[in-house]
């Protein structure tokens, strides 16, 4: 699979999905007004992804803004990570958020109760 | 009396005013505003976390009005396809942000009807909601998640306060009043 690279802009992340290695990245500030154009290619690849996985995949969400249109489109990333865990592939999810940021906490947190998945909270200290 | 945006403005109080805008809110206004507004906070060396609170309920009521605003009255001066107003302006312990937009009549009930279960809810409910509709509800024709208000009563704990002025038969104005302030020590 061709991996994902995309730069980031100041309302759109950097991805980085490299079915090569299993490490997936999405860094940076998530608030265009049509994220569904920016979130689908990224839920199509994890689709086909899916069909044969690495035995572990680690996901790194580093995300400094994200609105609510981005909330639902990575509800639906991680619902293909769900998938894959799922199918008895190790899936874990890095949640980072910066000192101090508890709605980017509880951000996570709020996913990490919806998704069967693992998360890890990490805290970014400077 | 006759129906005057600029009379909103004359009464509020010119002091501490951040940014103030009245035109159409597309997508390059959006990307202005932020990084204008950003500016500002950094250069006054805001508390980053009231910054970013400030920025995140900037974003989603911008937001708010790119996606849901009706159009304008046939007989309004500004024939403008989304138009917004929005002030941001400093204030005791924080900022106060304050959106105006057109809302048809028929709209309105509904728009009221959501801010006043925000309102009534208290944060854990409002955490709760947000969930619920993260999780349920599918991303609208218009663009939006349905998420925006509650998102922003979320972020900032405060109630939104919010107003309607006539206009005629088929539309008010509607003023969404945000306050973003810093946290108490528990």
């Amino acid at each position: 699979m061709e991996p994902i690279m995309i730069e980031g802009t100041p309302k759109t992340p950097t991805v980085k999905f490299d079915s090569g290695e299993g490490i997936f990245e999405i860094k940076g500030r998530s608030i265009p007004e049509n994220s569904v154009e920016f979130y689908k290619p990224l839920v199509d690849w994890l689709e086909s992804y899916k069909e044969s996985p690495l035995d572990k995949t680690t996901v790194n969400i580093r995300l400094e803004y994200f609105n609510t249109s981005s909330s639902k489109c990575i509800l639906d990333v991680f619902k293909k990570l769900e998938a894959i865990h799922k199918a008895k592939n190790e899936v874990e999810v890095n949640w980072y958020y910066e000192e101090d940021d508890e709605d980017m906490l509880e951000a996570g947190e709020d996913y990490e109760s919806i998704i069967r998945v693992p998360f890890k909270m990490i805290e970014i200290t400077d | 009396m006759s129906f005057n945006i600029e009379n909103y403005f004359s009464d509020q109080p010119k002091d501490n005013i951040i940014l103030h805008y009245k035109g159409n809110v597309d997508s390059d206004v959006i990307n202005h505003i932020l990084d204008s507004v950003e500016e500002k906070l950094v250069a006054v060396d805001e508390h980053p976390k009231l910054r970013k609170k400030v920025y995140n309920v900037l974003v989603e009521s911008l937001q708010n009005l790119y996606h849901h605003v009706d159009k304008v009255p046939d007989d309004y001066e500004d024939q403008i396809d989304k138009y917004g107003l929005l002030v941001v302006r400093r204030i005791e312990g924080g900022y106060k942000i304050v959106t105006g937009n057109f809302v048809q009549t028929e709209n309105k009930e509904k728009l009221e009807e959501k801010i006043k279960r925000i309102n009534r809810s208290s944060h854990e409910e409002i955490k709760e909601l947000y969930k619920f509709i993260l999780n349920h509800q599918r991303i609208s024709a218009k663009g939006g998640g349905g998420l925006g208000l509650v998102d922003i009563a979320r972020k900032t704990g405060n109630k939104l306060g919010y107003e309607f002025v006539g206009y005629d038969d088929n539309y008010s104005f509607f003023y969404l009043d945000i306050l973003v302030t810093e946290e108490k020590e528990n």
